[in-house]
C-alpha cells in the first residue's frame, strides 16, 4: 500500500473515532467517582441529534458568529491532516509546519471567541477573554517544547542533506513525532520524558480540561470554554463539538507520536490509535484525581509547564 | 599528648552536661583552661624546638602555623574562663534580666550548658589548629560555628536570637563553599589518563603536606577556583568585607567573654583555613594570585570597617568592626608576603590579646551601665577606675599606637609593602587607620572623659571592681605592652618559621 | 536493560528537576517532601558507585532523620504556608534556570578531566548548589532557609562523590554528622524563634544593623 493511501486511510480512522474520546474520558471519571457514566458513544449520539435540529439564532449577532463553527472544525481538521498517523508522514508535510498547526488551532480559537464577542453576552465575554489569556500563557510552553524537538532533530544530523540544509525533513511535524524520539528517551536520554509531559499539560489546558477548566462545570462565572458555546445550537453546535474532539485528538496524537518507538507501518499505526486512547484514560484520570485551580494559579500551571519544556531544552542542547 | 588537647575539653564538657552543678561547672571551666594552657604550650615548645609531633596517624600533627594559633586559643580561653567565673556568679545573682534595648524581660540559657558548650568550642579549636588535614580542618571550623551559635544566644531575647540565626546560616552557608573548594582542591590533583582512578590513595592524600608536595602537578585552573572558594567560605568566618555582616551582630549579642573568644581566637582558626589553602597555591607557583586575592579583601575590609567604625555609637560594634579591620590588615600583610607576613603573624598574637581585653571590659562596662551606646557612658574613669584606665589602653593599642605590640607589627607591615613597593596600597592602608584611629577615639574617649554620671544608682556609683573581672585583663594589657617593648628572640623565631611557611 | 551510565543519566535528571520543583515549591511542607527525595537520589547514585555503607548513612540522615526533624519542627510550630517569599516563586524558578545554563556553560569552559565526572554531574551539582542559595535568599521563613542550606550542601556533596575514596570514608561520615549537627542546632533555633517571634519569617529580623 503506498504511503498517502495508508496515511488518508488512518485520518479518516481519526475523524471516525475522536469523538469517542470526550467519551472514554467521561466514562473513566464515572467509574473512579463509583458511578455508571454516560454510555461511550454519546458524542455520537449528541452529534447525530444536534445535526437533526434546527437553530436559533440571536438577532444581534452577525456574519462573524455564523462562520465561526466553521470555521473553527476546518481549522481542526488541517492540523490533523498535518499530523504523521501511524509513522507515515502527512502529504502535507514541509519544513515548520508545527507553526502551521499551533496557528491554524489559534485561528480556530480566535473564530470563536469572536463570536461569544459577538453575541454581546457578558458572560461570553468574560470566557473568551480568559480563553484568551490562558492560550497566551499556554504558547511558550508549547514552543519551548517544539523548539527541544526541532534542535534533537538538528543534532541527529537530519537537516544537513549533503551541503543544504533539507528543512523538510528536520522541521516538519511529520518529521518530529514519527517515533524517532521514543527511540531516544528509551536509550537513557530521560529528559526528553520532559516534552510528552509538556504536550500533557498543554492538552489539559488548550482543551479546557480539569485542573484548568471545568467542562462539566455548570455555574457560567466558572466556565471558560463552555461560556463561549452558550448561544451555539444545532448543526453549528455539532461542529464546535466535532471540532473540540479533533484537538483532543491532536494533542493527544502529540503525545502519542513521542511516546511510541518506531514500528513496522501496521502496528505502529494500531499502537498509535492505542496510545491516544490511553491518554485520554489518562486525562479521565487527572480530572478524576484533581480539583479545578483557581483562576489565578492556572499561570502558575503553565508556567510550571514552560519551566519544564525549557529544562528539556537546555538538556538536549547540553548533551 | 595531641589527643589529649580535644580530649581534655570535650570530657570536661561533657562532664558539665552531666553533673551539672553550677558549682562544679565554674571549677572546672578555669582548670580546663589551664590545663589546656599548660598541654598546648607543650606542644608549641615541641614544635618551635623543630620536633614533629604526630597522632591518630598523622591526622592530628600541628606546624608552626598551627601552633601559634593554637596556643592563642588557649590562652584566650583561660583568660576567659576565669572571667567567667565571676560573670557567671553576677548573672546568677540578677533577679529581673530585662533586654537593654526595648526592656522585655528575658532569661538566660541553663549554665552548664554555656559552660559545655565554651568546653566543645575549645575542643572544637584545637582541631583546627592542629590538623594538616583539610577535610578535618572544614569539620573543626564548621563544629567552633555549631558549638559557638548557643553561646550567642546565652541571653535569651531576641536581638541575641536574630544575631545566632545569622550567624548559623550565613556562617554554614559559607563554609560550606569552602567544602566546594576542598572538593575543587582534590579535583585539581586529580591526575588524568589515570584510567579512571585517582592518582595514589595513600593515606595522607588531602593531608596539607601531600598537597604541597605534589603541587607541581595540579592543574592551575582547578587550583584558583579552589582557593577562590576556600576564600570566599571561610572568609565569611573570618569576617572579611563584603561578607561580615554577620560579625558585628553576633559580636555586639554575645556575652561579652564570649565576644572576647570570637575574636581573638575564633576569626586566627578561620584564617588558618584560608592560609592553608595559600600555602598549597604557593607551592604550585600560583602565590601572586592568592596574595593578590588577599591584598584586595584585606584592603576592602579595612576601608569597610573604616566607613562604619566613624560615628559608630554602639561600643561593642565598634569593637567588632575594629576586629574586621585587624582582619583586613593581616590578609593584607599575608598577601604582600616577604617582611609583611611576620610581621601579620605578630599582628595576630598582638590583636588576639587586645581584643580580648578590650570585649572583656566591655563586659564590665555593660555590667555597670547597663547601656550599649558610648554616649551614654560617661565618666568611667570617676565610677571604674581601673576598667577606665585599662579601657584607654587597650583602645591605644588596638588603633596602633606606640608603645603596644600593634604598632609594632603594623609599623612592620607597612615596612613590608614599602619593600614591595605597593605604594598605592601603603596609602590606603596609612589612610584607614588614621580615619580609624580618630572614629574611636572619640567614642573611647567620650566614655572615660566626662563628669561623673549622678543619674547612676548610689549603689552601682560606689562599687568597687571585683578582681575577677580585673585582672585577666590587666594580664592581656601587659603581655601587649611587652610585646611592643621587646619582642622575644624565641617569639621571633618562632613566628619566622611560621612564616617560612606562607611565603615570607 | 539499564546499564549504570543511563542510571547515572536518569537520576541526575531527576535531581535537576526535584530543583526546578524546590523552587516553585509554595510551601514548607513540599519542600521538606522534597528535600528527602533529593536525599534518597543521592543514597541511590552513591550506591551506583559501590559506596553501600555511605549510601545507608546518606539515606538515613538526609533521607529519613533531618527531614523528620523539620517536619517535626514544622508540625510543633503549626506553621501555614511561606508569608511571602521575598524572590517571586517564577523569578526563582527562573534564576535556577538560568544558573543551570551558566554551569552548563562552565563545563565547557573548564578544563576536561576524563573518566572523573560521569556527563551532566558537575552542571547538576552546581546548578543543585545554586538553587540552594536561591532558596537561603529568596525564601522568608526560617525552616526554608534551613532547607536551601541543605539543597546546596547536597550539591556539593555530589560534586565530591566521584572523589571519595574508600579510605576517607571516616570523613564523610564526619561531615555527614556536622550536618545533622548543624540542622539539629538551627531547628533548636528555629524552635526559639517560633516561640519568641510568634513566627519563624526572617524577615522580621530588622533590629540589628547599622
Amino acid at each position: 500500500m503506498s504511503a498517502p493511501t495508508a496515511f488518508l486511510l488512518q485520518l479518516a480512522l481519526a475523524l471516525v473515532l475522536a469523538p469517542l474520546l470526550p467519551g472514554i474520558i467521561n466514562r473513566v471519571k464515572a467509574m473512579v467517582a463509583g458511578r455508571h457514566g454516560k454510555p461511550l458513544l454519546q458524542t455520537y449520539y449528541d452529534l447525530a441529534r444536534l445535526l437533526g435540529k434546527g437553530e436559533v439564532i440571536s438577532r444581534t449577532t452577525t456574519w462573524t458568529f455564523a462562520a465561526a463553527p466553521g470555521v473553527s472544525l476546518a481549522a481542526a481538521l488541517c492540523a490533523l491532516a498535518l499530523l504523521p498517523l501511524g509513522g507515515v508522514p502527512s502529504p502535507l508535510a514541509f519544513g515548520g509546519d508545527f507553526l502551521l498547526a499551533a496557528y491554524l488551532l489559534g485561528m480556530g480559537r480566535f473564530a470563536v471567541m469572536l463570536a461569544a464577542l459577538d453575541t454581546g453576552s457578558s458572560f461570553e465575554g468574560m470566557g473568551a477573554s480568559r480563553e484568551a489569556a490562558f492560550s497566551a500563557l499556554g504558547e511558550p510552553a508549547l514552543f519551548l517544547a517544539f523548539l527541544t524537538l526541532t534542535s534533537l532533530s538538528l543534532d541527529l544530523g537530519r537537516g544537513v542533506a549533503d551541503a543544504g540544509l533539507d528543512v523538510r525533513a528536520a522541521f516538519s511535524l511529520s518529521a518530529l513525532f514519527n517515533g524517532d524520539m521514543a527511540a531516544f528517551w528509551q536509550a537513557g536520554r530521560p529528559e526528553l520524558l520532559l516534552a510528552p509531559a509538556v504536550f500533557f499539560a498543554l492538552l489539559l489546558a488548550e482543551n479546557c480540561r480539569i485542573p484548568v477548566d471545568d467542562p462539566t462545570t455548570h455555574l457560567e462565572l466558572t466556565m471558560i470554554h463552555e461560556v463561549m458555546v452558550l448561544d451555539h445550537s444545532g448543526p453549528n453546535l455539532a461542529m464546535i463539538v466535532y471540532g473540540a474532539a479533533l484537538k483532543l485528538w491532536f494533542f493527544a496524537a502529540l503525545v502519542a507520536g513521542l511516546l511510541v518507538p518506531p514500528l513496522p507501518l501496521w502496528e505502529h499505526a494500531a499502537l498509535s490509535v492505542l496510545a491516544v486512547l490511553g491518554i485520554g484514560v489518562a486525562v479521565g484520570v487527572v480530572e478524576s484525581a484533581m480539583a479545578r485551580l483557581r483562576l489565578t494559579r492556572v499561570p502558575h500551571f503553565l508556567g510550571v509547564a514552560a519551566a519544564l519544556a525549557a529544562l528539556a531544552l537546555i538538556l538536549t542542547q547540553a548533551r | 599528648m595531641l589527643e589529649a588537647l580535644i580530649l581534655l575539653p570535650l570530657v570536661a564538657g561533657l562532664l558539665m552536661l552531666a553533673v551539672g552543678n553550677a558549682g562544679f561547672c565554674r571549677v572546672l571551666l578555669p582548670v580546663t583552661g589551664a590545663g589546656h594552657v599548660c598541654l598546648s604550650l607543650a606542644i608549641v615548645a615541641a614544635v618551635a624546638g623543630g620536633a614533629h609531633p604526630a597522632a591518630l596517624g598523622g591526622l592530628l600533627a600541628p606546624d608552626a602555623l598551627g601552633a601559634l594559633f593554637l596556643v592563642l586559643a588557649s590562652l584566650l580561653f583561660f583568660a576567659a574562663s576565669i572571667y567567667a567565673v565571676g560573670y557567671l556568679r553576677e548573672e546568677e545573682a540578677i533577679e529581673v534580666r530585662t533586654c537593654i534595648h526595648d526592656g522585655r524581660p528575658f532569661t538566660n540559657a541553663p549554665e552548664r550548658r554555656f559552660t559545655a558548650c565554651l568546653c566543645f568550642f575549645l575542643a572544637a579549636m584545637s582541631l583546627v589548629t592542629t590538623t594538616p588535614h583539610l577535610g578535618a580542618l572544614w569539620v573543626g571550623i564548621e563544629a567552633t560555628t555549631l558549638s559557638s551559635a548557643p553561646l550567642i544566644y546565652f541571653h535569651r531575647h531576641r536581638r541575641s536570637l536574630e544575631a545566632t540565626w545569622k550567624y548559623l546560616i550565613i556562617c554554614s552557608v559559607g563554609i560550606a563553599l569552602a567544602l566546594l573548594g576542598n572538593i575543587l582542591l582534590s579535583v585539581a590533583f586529580y591526575a588524568p589518563g589515570g584510567a579512571g582512578e585517582l592518582p595514589v590513595l595513600a593515606d595522607d592524600i588531602d593531608s596539607l603536606g601531600w598537597f604541597v608536595a605534589h603541587a607541581g602537578a595540579a592543574a592551575p585552573p582547578w587550583l584558583k577556583a579552589a582557593f577562590i572558594f576556600l576564600l570566599v567560605g571561610y572568609g565569611t568566618k573570618m569576617g572579611l568585607a563584603p561578607l561580615h555582616n554577620w560579625l558585628p551582630d553576633a559580636h555586639s549579642q554575645a556575652p561579652s567573654l564570649v565576644s572576647a573568644l570570637l575574636s581573638g581566637a575564633l576569626l586566627n582558626c578561620a584564617l588558618l583555613g584560608i592560609l592553608r589553602g595559600h600555602q598549597i597555591l604557593l607551592a604550585a607557583g600560583l602565590g601572586d594570585f592568592s596574595g593578590g586575592l588577599l591584598v584586595f579583601f584585606g584592603i576592602l575590609s579595612l576601608l569597610t570597617a573604616a566607613i562604619f567604625i566613624v560615628g559608630q555609637g554602639h561600643y561593642k560594634r565598634l569593637l567588632a568592626y575594629s576586629s574586621v579591620e585587624h582582619m583586613g590588615i593581616l590578609s593584607l600583610g599575608i598577601g604582600l608576603g616577604g617582611i609583611a607576613v611576620e610581621g601579620a603573624l605578630l599582628h595576630s598574637v598582638c590583636h588576639s590579646l587586645t581584643k580580648c581585653l578590650l570585649f572583656l571590659l566591655s563586659g564590665n562596662i555593660l555590667a555597670r551601665y547597663h547601656t550599649y551606646s558610648s554616649y551614654d557612658v560617661r565618666g568611667l574613669r570617676w565610677t571604674m577606675p581601673a576598667t577606665g584606665a585599662l579601657w584607654t589602653a587597650g583602645f591605644l593599642a588596638v588603633a596602633g599606637s606606640p608603645p603596644f605590640g600593634i604598632f609594632v607589627s603594623e609599623l612592620i607591615i607597612l615596612k613590608g609593602m614599602l619593600a614591595e613597593g605597593a605604594w598605592l596600597v601603603a596609602a590606603l592602608y596609612l589612610g584607614a587607620l588614621a580615619v580609624i584611629f580618630v572614629g574611636m577615639s572619640v567614642a573611647v574617649l567620650r566614655m572615660v572623659q566626662g563628669t561623673r554620671p549622678l543619674d547612676m544608682p548610689a549603689r552601682l556609683r560606689s562599687r568597687r571592681e571585683p578582681l575577677w573581672s580585673i585582672l585577666p585583663p590587666l594580664a592581656l594589657a601587659v603581655a601587649v605592652l611587652a610585646l611592643g617593648l621587646w619582642v622575644p628572640d624565641w617569639l621571633w623565631r618562632f613566628l619566622e618559621t611560621g612564616a617560612r611557611l606562607i611565603g615570607g | 536493560m539499564i546499564t549504570l551510565t543511563s542510571l547515572f543519566s536518569t537520576i541526575l535528571f531527576l535531581l535537576l528537576l526535584n530543583n526546578l520543583l524546590l523552587l516553585g515549591a509554595p510551601g514548607i511542607a513540599p519542600l521538606i517532601r522534597l528535600t528527602a527525595f533529593q536525599g534518597i537520589l543521592l543514597a541511590v547514585l552513591l550506591l551506583g558507585m559501590d559506596h553501600a555503607l555511605l549510601a545507608c548513612a546518606i539515606f538515613g540522615i538526609k533521607g529519613a532523620l533531618l527531614p523528620g526533624l523539620l517536619e517535626r519542627t514544622r508540625r510543633r510550630l503549626a506553621t501555614t504556608d511561606e508569608p511571602r517569599p521575598r524572590l517571586h516563586l517564577g523569578a526563582g524558578v527562573f534564576t535556577g534556570i538560568l544558573g543551570l545554563v551558566f554551569s552548563l556553560w562552565l563545563e565547557t569552559r573548564l578544563p576536561i578531566l576524563p573518566h572523573l565526572f560521569p556527563p551532566l554531574l558537575l552542571p547538576t551539582a552546581l546548578t543543585t548548589l545554586f538553587c540552594g542559595l536561591i532558596l537561603v535568599v529568596g525564601r522568608a521563613t526560617a525552616i526554608s532557609q534551613v532547607i536551601g542550606y541543605l539543597v546546596a550542601e547536597n550539591g556539593i556533596f555530589l560534586l565530591g562523590a566521584p572523589l571519595m575514596a574508600a579510605g576517607a570514608i571516616w570523613f564523610e561520615l564526619a561531615l555527614l554528622l556536622d550536618i545533622f549537627v548543624a540542622v539539629f542546632v538551627m531547628g533548636n533555633a528555629i524552635g526559639h524563634i517560633g516561640e519568641t517571634f510568634d513566627s519563624i519569617d526572617t524577615g522580621r529580623f530588622r533590629s540589628l544593623r547599622d
